[in-house]
């Protein structure tokens, strides 16, 4: 019995050991950031060689937020990647979910096929199809208070549309559909609800684990965009966080300045994983199906 | 009665103002020094002075990060959507103008014909793009390390032979003082290698391309001169004179902090190494044989293709070219004024500024890199070749690959228009 006690506290301690570990890999690469922004760059160097460099010593101050503030319209860049992000990752989870849906509950002729079509184009790079899409994207039309006008360039649109719908979150929600008992489904039909209600009412209710995964991913993609607002966004004013980075690669880095900027940057990003990490929980705690 | 007067002079006046405004045409203009402030402070002055020296013309400015520059303006010119007034890197502006992104000036040459070689932008016999400034690597070192290691102050009629550059490295190392003999930068990566290496291949009679037809770089970049190159470049770093890769903290600190006895570097960085030691000096460039050879050419202005007002966008760059804004980026940057005049309105390239011999280095040194639209692609096969070869990749056969991508590019593009 003394002995069974032994392990299972030995066992605690090194499985408390590993997870400390791991969790020590993954947060001081933060801290380091957080520590290095508030740092002069000649002692932010110095320190990079001991441990000094996680810790607030030395000259530490704020110079560093302030002068990224002043070296680059850090606000904007935000808001435009938060609203970028945000509404790409609100239409694509309803668009998304709801191609799914149809997929794998409604039979019409030729699912099968768009679907394979669809998943197909997983193995398609972006870079591939990068030019031809800006070339199309130059050329469409819009509708706004200006009346008609001919091409997307230099538009939050143009970062928006041709992200909401990809194979890659159709198919994480045709996977988790493909897995909710069907007798919930017949059962709605039988009382008469329509399709719609059926998405709304009970499929929707019982996806918080796909939706949370999915937001994330889409998250991650859109407010990392590099290459695609690059070559479509030529005006500052619609310019993402990812490309605002690039004012601070001068001939002579300010890395004060970039790990200053980076710390705010990746702001949201923690509370956009925070919140979702908490949402994720709640929706498997409530998502247990009874016989 | 007078102050109804006076009120109808005022709206006749503001009325006439705003006729005056709204008849102005509208100049769009692309420039990479986003997050800059130095640079955009200059540049937002000579914008300012421009629109408000005539009636015609009036620029607005979009500022690009550095980095992100030359993509944006290919993808501009893809979508069709291409600004007036466009700076352009000096070695990439043959490839644009081959592509069809930017139209010869129309600015009177007469008032270039002081500027120094570099800044002036030719392909194909004409003028597409001008600078205000040129930039020009030295080695950085201390008057006390030369003492100290007893080598011989080398000028720009005399300047270092292999033997002595090899010497000093030795000297260096075996002081044991230093990390390294020799700082090259191997971390900046990108147009530094062909800017600042391939003047070496040059000075031992190589070069990326055969330049009296640039239909080729056989024998020029795999010749006897090019291999005598690539063994001594590699002999550098097998030697222990200079690390193949470098932390970008060293490239940025490294000098003041005394890893390194000298630093080839450029005269952007020449301001911090005075600051950081009081005697430091400023050497040209060694000659391995050809003659001692620096890079030339940096940021330029020109037109785009697709500008209807060539004439409007010429004028803003003529205007630009006024020797007290030379001097105010000079003075702003630590680049090098285009022309002497202008030079010796700044502190620190006037006669006996402290940067002033960069001024003469790029005067007597300077070689513009190979003028031809497939530099772009020559610049990354020679730095990824340099690389390889730092880092131990048999010299012959590397060159030899290189040889072989570029004449490839070349005989793809039909020759790049090269007659």
């Amino acid at each position: 019995m003394a002995i069974s006690a032994d392990n299972h506290g030995l066992r605690l301690i090194v499985r408390y050991a590993v997870l400390i570990l791991i969790a020590v890999i993954f947060i001081f690469p933060l801290v380091f950031m957080v520590m290095s922004s508030l740092k002069p760059d000649q002692q932010l160097l110095a320190d990079t060689a001991s441990l000094r460099a996680f810790l607030p010593v030395g000259d530490i101050s704020l110079d560093n937020y302030w002068a990224a503030f002043k070296r680059a319209p850090v606000a904007l860049f935000v808001m435009n990647s938060v609203i970028v992000t945000g509404v790409t990752v609100a239409l694509s989870l309803f668009l998304c979910s709801t191609a799914a849906f149809s997929f794998v509950f409604i039979n019409w002729k030729g699912r099968d096929v768009i679907l394979s079509i669809i998943l197909a184009t997983l193995i398609v790079p972006f870079e591939t199809i990068a030019i031809p899409l800006l070339l199309i994207s130059s050329k469409l039309p819009w509708i706004g208070l200006d009346g008609l006008t001919f091409g997307w360039l230099n538009s939050y649109r143009v970062q928006i549309i041709p992200f909401i719908v990809d194979g890659l979150t159709i198919f994480l929600f045709v996977q988790f559909f493909k897995d909710l008992p069907s007798e919930l489904i017949e059962a709605a039909r039988v009382e008469g609800a329509s399709w719609f209600q059926i998405y709304r009412r009970i499929v929707m209710p019982l996806s918080g684990p796909v939706l949370a995964t999915a937001a994330i991913l889409k998250f991650l993609v859109m407010y990392n965009q590099y290459l695609w607002p690059l070559m479509v966004v030529q005006e500052e004013g619609y310019r993402p966080v990812m490309v605002g980075l690039q004012y601070f690669f001068q001939l002579n880095r300010a890395w004060g300045e970039i790990m200053a900027y980076l710390s705010l940057i990746t702001v949201p990003v923690l509370a956009f994983y925070l919140y979702l990490q908490k949402a994720f929980i709640a929706s498997i705690a409530s998502t247990g199906v009874k016989g | 009665m007078k102050h109804l007067s006076i009120a109808t002079g005022a709206l006749l006046a503001s009325v006439a103002l705003t006729s005056v405004a709204q008849a102005q045409t509208t100049l769009s203009m692309w420039y990479h020094g986003a997050g800059n402030e130095g640079e955009a402070k200059v540049l937002n002055q000579i914008i300012t002075d421009f629109n408000a020296s005539q009636t015609d013309w009036k620029v607005e400015l979009q500022s690009f990060p550095q980095a992100a520059y030359n993509d944006s303006v290919v993808a501009g010119a893809l979508a069709g959507n291409l600004p007036d007034i466009l700076d352009v890197d000096g070695p990439v502006m043959p490839n644009w103008a081959w592509a069809g992104y930017m139209q010869p000036l129309q600015i009177d040459e007469t008032k270039i014909a002081n500027f120094l070689p570099g800044p002036k932008g030719v392909w194909d016999g004409k003028l597409y793009s001008i600078g205000l400034w040129d930039a020009a690597v030295a080695l950085v070192t201390r008057k006390s390390t030369l003492e100290e290691l007893k080598l011989r102050t080398p000028t720009l009629e005399e300047p270092w032979t292999l033997e002595e550059f090899n010497g000093a490295m030795e000297a260096a190392k075996a002081s044991g003082k230093f990390e390294y003999a020799l700082d090259l930068g191997m971390a900046w990566t990108g147009e530094w290698y062909p800017y600042a290496f391939s003047p070496f291949l040059q000075s031992f009679g190589g070069d990326l391309v055969d330049r009296s037809s640039y239909k080729t770089a056989e024998g020029a970049l795999n010749g006897d001169a090019a291999m005598a190159f690539g063994n001594w470049w590699q002999g550098l770093f097998k030697n222990g004179y200079a690390q193949a890769t470098q932390d970008p903290a060293d490239r940025d600190n490294g000098f003041g902090a005394g890893k390194y006895a000298f630093s080839w570097n450029g005269n952007w960085a020449a301001l911090g190494a005075l600051k950081a030691f009081d005697d430091t000096v400023f050497l040209p460039a060694p000659n391995f044989g050809a003659g001692a050879k620096i890079g030339a050419a940096s940021w330029q202005f020109g037109v785009s293709a697709k500008s209807q007002h060539p004439d409007g966008a010429s004028k803003f760059i003529e205007f630009a070219l006024q020797d007290k804004y030379l001097a105010d980026f000079a003075n702003t940057t630590g680049l090098i004024p285009a022309t002497a005049s202008a030079a010796a309105m700044t502190e620190n390239y006037k006669e006996g500024g402290p940067l002033a011999v960069y001024y003469a280095m790029t005067n007597a040194n300077a070689m513009v890199r190979p003028v031809t639209p497939g530099y772009v692609v020559e610049a990354k096969v020679f730095e990824k070749a340099l690389a390889d070869i730092a880092n131990g990749a048999e010299v012959a056969a590397t060159l030899d690959a290189a040889t072989d991508e570029i004449n490839a590019d070349i005989e793809k593009n039909q020759g790049y228009g090269h007659k």
